[in-house]
This record gives C-alpha cells, sequence and structure tokens, in this order.
C-alpha cells in the first residue's frame, strides 16, 4: 500500500499534466481497493496487531514495522478513501505544475499510510513529520494570494512542537530500551517521567490537532491552500493529532493522562466555546469552517481524555465523521470558489434557486457536522458527550453548549450562501454540479449517512483497542462526577442528552 | 623506523604524489590541465586505498606522535573524498586561470588534515594544522586578479595566524604544567589535580580550535571567506578542514582532556548552544548563497558539537555520522552552486536571483530543496538521523536541557532554509536565464548520486554506518 502511491509520485513528478492525473487517480483508487480489502480481511476480535510487517535490522538501529489494529485501520481506510476524491477536487482547478502537484499528494498519501500504521516509534516519527515537506509545497505554490505566509507559519508550527516530541521519544528509548510501539505500549514508565513525557508528546500533537491556543496556525494554511489541500488536511492530517494522543499519550502515561485530563478539559472547554463564537463571526467561508474543525476537534481531545468506552468510541468516530464531513464542505466551498473565485459569504446568496444539487449536498453535509441525528456527526457526539458526562457534568455542558453554537454558526453561513434572494448577476449564471463534482459529492454523502445510520461497522474494528486503552487506563484513572450520587447518573444523562438533541432538532426545523 | 614508514602510506603517498603533481605542472606547463589534474587524483585515490588497508589497526608510530587507528581512518577517508571532488570541479570554473598548483596545495592540505585527524602529541597536531592552514591561506587567495578572493584569503590569514597564537600559548601552558605534549601523558595529568594554569592551557587550545571548526565565537571569517573564496575552495573549506578539524578536536578533548570532563564539557556546550543559535539567526537575511551556506555550516558545526559534549562513545560516534552526513550534503550543494550560471556564463550567487529556479532547472532545484531540507534536519531526509544521533547521545548523557535548547534553536535553522525553498518554488520567475547544461556528467551524477542517499535511501545504511563509526570512536574509549 506505500509502495503503489510512492511509484504513482516519482512516475507523476516526470509525467505531462494529463497524464500526471491520471497516473495520481490510478494510484490512488488501486489504494482504495487495497485499503478495503484489507478492511474486509481484517479480523475483527482477533489479534490486537493485524497485517504485521517487519525488517528489522533494515534501518539498523530501529526498525521497519507495520501493523495496524482496529483504530488505525478506520483511519487509513479515511485517507485512501479521500485521496481519489482530493485528485479529482483538484482535476481542473490546478493548472499550473500538474506533475509536481500529483507528486506531493501521493507522497502525502504515502506519509498517511505511514502514520497510522508505523509500528516503531522512530519510523513514526519520521512518517509523522514527513508530512511537513508535501504540505508546505501544496500551501505555497499552489494558494491564495497570502500562501507563503501561510506555508511558513505552518511549517514552523508544527516543526517547534514535534522536535519537542522527539526529545521525548529519546528518553523513552533510553528507559525502555527499545523502539518497539506494542511494547511501549505496556511499558510502565515512572509516574514522574510520565508528567515530562506527556508533556512533550502534548505540545506536538496539540499543535497538530490543533487545540487551542496553538491552533492559530489552521486558519492560515486552510484558508491558503488549495481545495483538495484543505480537504487532506482537515480530513486527515489532523487526525494523526488525535491519533497520538490515543495511541501513545494514553496507554504510554496513563498516570500522567489522568493527572493531567483537567488540562486537557480545561483547553478543550475554552476551545469549543471561543473558536465556536470566533466562527460565527467569519465573512470568509474557509475560515468559518476551518474553525468549526478546531471547535470539532476540541470536542474530540474532551472525549478521549474522559477516559472511558463511550468517550473513546465517540471521539474516534467524530474523527471519522469530521474526516468525511469537513473535507466535503471544503469542497463544496472549493465548488461555488471554482465559479466566482471569491470566499467572502456576502457574494453569494440564493444558491438554492440555481443549483438545487449542489444545496441539497450543502445542507446534508452542514447538518452533519452539526450533529443532526441520522448523519454520521450524531452519533459521534453523542457517544462522547455520554463519556464526558460520566467524567464531569461541567464540561459535558460546556462542550453542548458548542454543539448549539455549532449549529448556529453553520446554519447561518447556509443561509447566507444556499438561501435568501438571488440578485447577484454573477451568482445567477453559476451552473450546477458537473459530473465530476457529483463523483465526488455522492460517496462523501453516502459515507456520512451511513456511518449515522449504522455506525456499529466503523466501532467494530475499533472497539477491542479501545477496550484496551480504558483498561490501561483503570487504575489511574479518577471518579466521575456522574457516579456521585448513586442512581441518578442515567436519568440526569438522558436528559441532558434530549436537551441537546432538542436544540439540534429545533435547530433544524427553523429553516 | 622502517616499520613506522610501513604505517603512514597514506602520508607518504600524498607527499610524493603532490611532488610529482608540482613537477608536472612545472614541466608540462599550466595548459595541461587534465594531466596534473589527473596526477593528483590518482594520489588522492591511492592515499585512501592505503588508508582501507590500514582499517582496523591500532597502534602509534614515531615514538607514539602519530596514531593508526580507524578514528583517523575515517577522518581521513572523508578528507581524500572531498578533496577528490574539489580537484574534479576545478576547471571549469577557473577556467583559463587554473594553474598546477591548486591540486598540488589540495593535496598538501589533505596530507596537513590527515595528520591533523591521526596526531596524537600536541607537536604533531601542530605541524598538521600549519600544512593545512598555509596552504588554505593560498587556496583562498587563489584567484590573484579578483579582489574579494585575495581579501578573503588575507582575512583567512591574519584571523588564521592569531587563532594558531592561541593554540600556541595554549599548547605551551599544558606542555608546562604537565610536563609532556603527548595527549596520553597530558591526560594522566589532567586526571589528578586540576590547576588554574592547566585550565587556561585547556581554554585556549580549545578556543584555537574552536576557530579552525568555525563555532561561535570564533567564526567571524568563516562568512567573509566563504563569500570571497573561489567556489570550488569555499567547497574544500565547507568539507575537508572540517572534518580534520572536528576529528583533532574530538581527539584532544577526548583522549588528552578526558578525565577532566567538568572542565570542558561546558565550554564545549557553550560553544555549542553559541554557535546553533548564532549560526540560525546570522543566516536569516543573507542574500548571498555562499554567506548563507557559511552560516548554516557554523549551525552545524553546533550540532555536531552537542554530540561532542555528551563526552561519550555514543556522542563520538554522533559525531563521526553526523561528519559523513553533512560532507555529502555540503558537497552536493555546492556542486549546486557551482552550476548556477547565468546566460553569460558567469556565476550566479545572489538568492533573489534564484526566484523561480524550480522552474527553469528543476532537478537542480529539486537537488537543492533536498540538501537544504537534508541540513535543517527534516526527516525524511537523511540529515534527521545525525541530527538524532547526536541529540540521543546528549539526552543519554543527562544533557536534557542542552537537548532541548539545541533542537528547539534548530527550529530558528529551519526558517532560512525553508525561505530559501520558497525562493526557488513559490516565487515568480526571475530575470537571470539559467541556461542548461553548465554541469559535466559526472558532477550531475554525484549530486544525483548524492540527493538520493539522503532521501530515504540513506536509512539503509544506517546498520554500516553505525558498525563503522563505532569501530572509529571506540579507539578512543
Amino acid at each position: 500500500m506505500l509502495a503503489v502511491p510512492a511509484v504513482g509520485a516519482i512516475a507523476c513528478a516526470f509525467a505531462g499534466d494529463r497524464n500526471a492525473r491520471l497516473i495520481a487517480l490510478g494510484a490512488t483508487l488501486v489504494n482504495l481497493a487495497l485499503g478495503i480489502l484489507m478492511w474486509a480481511q481484517f479480523d475483527v476480535g482477533g489479534a490486537q496487531w493485524q497485517f504485521q510487517e517487519l525488517h528489522e535490522g533494515l534501518f539498523g538501529r530501529f526498525n521497519y514495522a507495520l501493523g495496524i489494529d482496529g483504530i488505525a485501520l478506520m483511519l487509513i481506510v479515511l485517507s485512501v478513501f479521500l485521496m481519489p476524491l482530493c485528485i479529482l477536487a483538484s482535476w481542473e482547478a490546478i493548472t499550473k505544475r500538474v506533475g509536481l502537484y500529483m507528486a506531493m499528494f501521493l507522497i502525502m498519501e504515502v506519509v498517511m499510510i505511514g502514520v497510522f500504521a508505523a509500528q516503531d516509534l522512530l519510523l513514526f516519527y519520521v512518517f509523522f513529520e514527513a508530512g511537513l515537506i508535501p504540505m508546505y509545497f501544496i500551501i505555497g505554490i499552489w494558494g491564495g494570494a497570502n500562501r507563503i505566509y501561510a506555508a511558513f507559519k505552518f511549517f514552523l508550527y508544527t516543526l517547534l512542537g514535534s522536535v519537542l516530541m522527539l526529545i521525548a521519544m529519546i528518553a523513552m528509548i533510553r528507559e525502555a530500551g527499545t523502539t518497539d510501539i506494542p511494547t511501549l505500549l505496556v511499558y510502565n514508565f515512572p509516574p514522574e517521567m510520565q508528567t515530562w513525557l506527556w508533556l512533550a508528546f502534548f505540545a506536538s500533537l496539540a499543535v497538530k490537532m490543533p487545540m487551542w491556543p496553538v491552533h492559530t496556525w489552521l486558519p492560515d494554511a486552510h484558508v491558503q491552500a488549495p481545495t483538495a489541500g484543505s480537504m487532506i488536511l482537515a480530513g486527515v492530517l489532523l487526525k494523526m493529532g488525535s491519533y497520538g494522543f490515543i495511541r501513545f499519550m494514553m496507554p504510554m502515561f496513563p498516570e500522567a493522562s489522568a493527572q493531567l485530563m483537567w488540562l486537557v478539559f480545561a483547553l478543550s472547554m475554552v476551545a469549543v466555546v471561543y473558536t465556536s463564537l470566533v466562527a460565527l463571526v467569519q465573512s470568509d467561508m474557509k475560515k468559518l469552517i476551518a474553525y468549526s474543525s478546531v471547535a470539532h476537534m476540541a470536542i474530540v481531545t474532551a472525549g478521549l481524555y474522559a477516559l472511558n468506552q463511550q468517550g473513546i468510541e465517540g471521539a474516534l468516530i467524530i474523527m471519522l465523521s469530521h474526516g468525511v464531513v469537513s473535507a466535503a464542505l471544503f469542497f463544496c466551498v472549493g465548488v461555488i470558489y471554482d465559479r466566482l473565485h471569491t470566499r467572502e459569504i456576502d457574494r453569494y446568496g440564493g444558491l438554492a434557486v440555481n443549483m438545487p444539487a449542489y444545496a441539497l449536498f450543502f445542507m446534508l453535509f452542514t447538518m452533519a457536522s452539526i450533529g443532526l441525528p441520522g448523519t454520521s456527526g450524531f452519533v459521534g457526539e453523542f457517544l462522547s458527550l455520554a463519556g464526558i458526562y460520566e467524567a464531569s457534568s461541567t464540561v459535558a455542558f460546556v462542550c453542548t453548549t458548542g454543539i448549539i453554537l455549532g449549529a448556529a454558526y453553520m446554519l447561518y453561513l447556509y443561509r447566507r450562501v444556499v438561501f435568501g434572494e438571488l440578485t447577484k448577476d454573477d451568482v445567477k449564471a453559476m451552473p450546477d454540479l458537473n459530473p465530476r463534482e457529483w463523483a465526488i459529492l455522492a460517496p462523501l454523502a453516502a459515507v456520512a449517512l451511513w456511518m449515522g445510520v449504522y455506525p456499529e461497522s466503523f466501532l467494530a474494528p475499533m472497539r477491542g483497542d479501545v477496550t484496551t486503552v480504558v483498561a490501561r487506563l483503570a487504575p489511574a484513572k479518577p471518579a466521575g462526577d456522574a457516579h456521585l450520587a448513586a442512581g441518578k447518573p442515567k436519568a440526569a444523562k438522558a436528559v441532558d442528552h434530549g436537551a441537546a438533541q432538542g436544540e439540534a432538532h429545533h435547530a433544524g426545523g427553523v429553516q | 623506523m622502517t616499520a613506522d614508514l610501513a604505517l603512514i602510506w597514506p602520508e607518504l603517498i600524498l607527499t610524493i604524489g603532490g611532488l610529482i603533481t608540482l613537477m608536472l605542472g612545472t614541466f608540462a606547463g599550466d595548459r595541461q590541465v587534465g594531466l596534473y589534474q589527473l596526477a593528483a587524483m590518482v594520489t588522492l585515490a591511492a592515499a585512501a586505498a592505503a588508508v582501507v588497508t590500514f582499517f582496523g589497526t591500532d597502534t602509534t608510530v614515531f615514538s607514539g606522535t602519530l596514531s593508526v587507528d580507524s578514528f583517523g581512518g575515517f577522518a581521513k577517508l572523508l578528507i581524500y573524498a572531498a578533496s577528490f571532488m574539489c580537484i574534479l570541479v576545478a576547471p571549469r570554473f577557473f577556467k583559463d586561470s587554473m594553474r598546477a598548483e591548486y591540486p598540488t596545495l589540495i593535496l598538501f592540505a589533505a596530507l596537513g588534515m590527515g595528520i591533523m585527524a591521526s596526531s596524537r602529541d600536541l607537536m604533531t597536531l601542530y605541524i598538521g594544522l600549519e600544512l593545512n592552514s598555509l596552504a588554505a591561506y593560498v587556496l583562498a587567495s587563489f584567484m590573484r586578479t579578483d579582489d574579494r578572493s585575495s581579501e578573503a584569503g588575507l582575512k583567512y590569514f591574519v584571523l588564521g595566524a592569531l587563532a594558531s597564537g592561541m593554540l600556541l600559548y595554549g599548547i605551551s601552558l599544558l606542555y608546562g604544567f604537565t610536563g609532556t605534549t603527548d595527549f596520553a601523558g597530558i591526560a594522566k595529568v589532567i586526571g589528578g589535580e586540576m590547576n588554574i594554569g592547566l585550565l587556561f592551557g585547556v581554554v585556549f587550545v580549545i578556543a584555537g580550535l574552536a576557530f579552525k571548526v568555525s563555532a561561535v565565537p570564533f567564526h567571524m571569517w568563516t562568512p567573509d571567506v566563504y563569500e570571497g573564496a573561489p567556489t570550488p575552495v569555499t567547497t574544500f573549506f565547507a568539507t575537508a578542514p572540517k572534518v580534520a578539524a572536528m576529528a583533532l578536536l574530538t581527539r584532544v578533548v577526548i583522549d588528552a582532556m578526558g578525565p577532566a570532563v567538568g572542565a570542558w564539557q561546558q565550554i564545549i556546550i557553550f560553544l555549542a548552544l553559541a554557535s546553533i543559535i548564532l549560526g540560525a539567526v546570522g543566516a536569516i537575511g543573507q542574500k548571498n548563497i555562499k554567506r548563507l551556506l557559511a552560516y548554516s555550516s557554523i549551525n552545524n558545526v553546533g550540532f555536531m558539537l552537542v554530540g561532542l559534549a555528551a563526552g561519550t562513545q555514543q556522542g563520538v560516534e554522533g559525531v563521526l555520522t553526523y561528519l559523513l552526513v553533512y560532507m555529502v550534503t555540503t558537497l552536493g550543494a555546492f556542486l549546486v552552486v557551482l552550476q548556477l550560471r547565468d546566460d553569460q556564463g558567469n556565476q550566479v550567487e545572489s538568492i533573489p536571483a534564484l526566484a523561480g529556479l524550480s522552474q527553469r532547472r528543476p532537478g537542480i532545484a529539486a537537488a537543492l530543496a533536498v540538501f537544504l531540507f537534508s541540513l535543517a534536519g527534516i526527516p525524511p531526509l537523511f540529515g534527521f538521523w545525525p541530527k538524532y544521533l547526536v541529540f540521543e547521545a546528549a539526552v543519554n548523557a543527562n544533557l536534557v536541557p542542552l537537548a532541548v535548547a539545541g533542537i528547539v534553536a534548530s527550529v530558528i535553522g529551519a526558517y532560512y532554509y525553508i525561505a530559501i525553498i520558497k525562493t526557488m518554488y513559490f516565487d515568480d520567475k526571475s530575470d537571470t536565464e539559467f541556461p542548461k547544461g553548465t554541469g559535466t556528467v559526472v558532477e550531475d551524477a554525484v549530486i544525483t548520486a548524492s540527493a538520493l542517499w539522503l532521501s530515504v535511501i540513506g536509512y539503509l545504511f544506517i546498520g554500516v554506518l553505525g558498525v563503522l563509526s563505532a569501530s572509529a570512536a571506540s579507539v578512543l574509549f
């Protein structure tokens, strides 16, 4: 799976524009097929690590070791699913230096799969960092007007975070004497060392996530990146951060995680509310969606740090759902950007009249982003809020507020772009979706609905791994406040979620 | 005596080869470029072959003044390889002003550097260093008619003489307080009691050597000399003498001052951090690519010193690996710089002129991007690996604050590397034309090979490199 895009990348770099597009599409489709095959063959409930591949001594001090568990499987499937869509999304939008562009995207694919499949600490780091270079080029060469500032900010922010993680990794290797991730997962680091390691990893992953207050690179990068770049950035790259949380920080440093969960909760609460409010006042569509990404990722971190089964499963579903939905939303923006070349919300209006199909899709993804029942967003938010509530009702309360605000800014965006009078002439002239855009939006919509209606097919492979993580955390976990009054929590939970859903229903009903 | 001579074949070959090259130049004339160039390159290849045959022996010659061991061997191989490349690329650069003195001087400089790398006595140390330096001063001002070149030579000479003076002063103090010039003897005395005079000796010796590796605060000459010297000579300065001086510094602090770790460790830590930070900050805003690479070399020396500061075998292994990777990267980068000619055939050194290079010369731009990312130490490029090794050594030697400070400062360094890449890839084309075909097949092949090696392929060699550097480093412990 790593080899296909790698070979494709080399071929693209030397091929002509047209050929490069075809090669890239072919390579990503082959990988998609391989990903689906892998999913089909994945033995749910079998060994924790499957499809292992190990070449000892290939790199001397560290090994070339690959292998996946359920969580990694789902994220790899997400990456290979989004990749061909990204290539299609840039089919016409990218006209200069197509070969290089496609090569960069295929390298990104190698890197993403590598990050999720690496079973060796250093190999993970190499893949994790390697993503910077192609993304730097993608933003810098094919980005918008202010692309250079955005590319620099993206590169330096993420680099600064990850070098601290490298120091922590060196310390871990020294302490445990191995770079093998499955071994490290069950190694017990001394508690005070855990705190330092946790903080170093946090510095890196929080930037990648991104968490408030180190999220500022994200709106810049998203706004300046080309459509497909935003899709892959929001869809997969942000997931590397949360993948790092669940793969490294929680099982490797359980005591520190329990000790510092309040830090994560505090930052997440601030992020949910603050970024939602910021999103409300954005006039740039991409920026709005970028801020909504930060808010969603904050719910992910809060869900993960609920340190219980529902919370983590919910967070994972949000990761997958957000990967699909935000990529789709960015593409929706891209569709109209290609027609009018502006992302100003005020320049649009009344699209429902002349672009009905587009309006339908946009509506579906807006609803999924808000978390309407029946869409992917609902399942994840419900589960993670249930988990958070078990850990702390206050945090759950604040996060729920964020979801209400989320409904507010997304619907506000939708109303301004799609509804209203169709007055502007240039907007009137915009044609509806073409077949290529259909081909991109339809699979995204199908997956978003599938995840909302039958999430079990996505949850099943991950459940065992989440249980493992929870078991690892169990000794250190503090008791949640929901358990204080026996018998009551269940009822209280139901009420709380009833309210959240009611809001969503209500908000949905308004329009 | 005869037995000793049999063990210094590399040096003998270089001496004789150097003299033959000089004779060839004198009698056949400066026009016979191919002839003396070939003679010099054959000499270097033969010397390298001789080094390889001695790899693994660990002995000393001439009553313990010179060692024949894998550490010196490792360094010599790097030095000879770098010298070889610098002779290879020279004729195309100098064109009509190419003279036989160039390869001859490089050969003698290589001889001096070989002696530096394997000296284990303060006297041989100084002889090797001066032999190298004198040749280097002349090389810096090799373009006699060019003002910048003469200025570079003069600057290098004046500051170099000052550094030599400091070094000699330190040597005299060390000799005065220990009664010996032999590294092992000094180590024995230093291991006992440390007094202020000895400490001064240690400080001055390290300061003198820090000048040669251009560590901050003894780096001032580097940007000026790199900019002014002819590019093949700059290539030479940035590679071979760095290897030799770094090897020498390592041998001095580990072999001669090993027992007094506390005395020199903080000096090295200061040099390391100062070099990393100043090398990174100073490079920002440079408009000349050669000056920029000078700051980059200061920066990279800082990282090597991090490994040295650890003072452990692991640290020295890191330094050696770093030297090798750094040398390949720098050679590649300068070969690219040599290829940057405008349509008049003039060298282009200004960074703004590189704007849009990726569209005019995609191959060259891609190679330079690989070298720069590698110098910045961004994985998956191989430049990451030696950085990882030195930081690992520092962490394992309980120098975590140093490692953290160094690695955070490396982010500053990343800024200017990606700034050049921005110029080449993101900016619109500049007015400067870059016609194709400025390099020979050999040069292109070397650039391609080193760029490929520095991308992911290098990782396959980690095992081999580990064994080599471990065997080389083990002789010091």
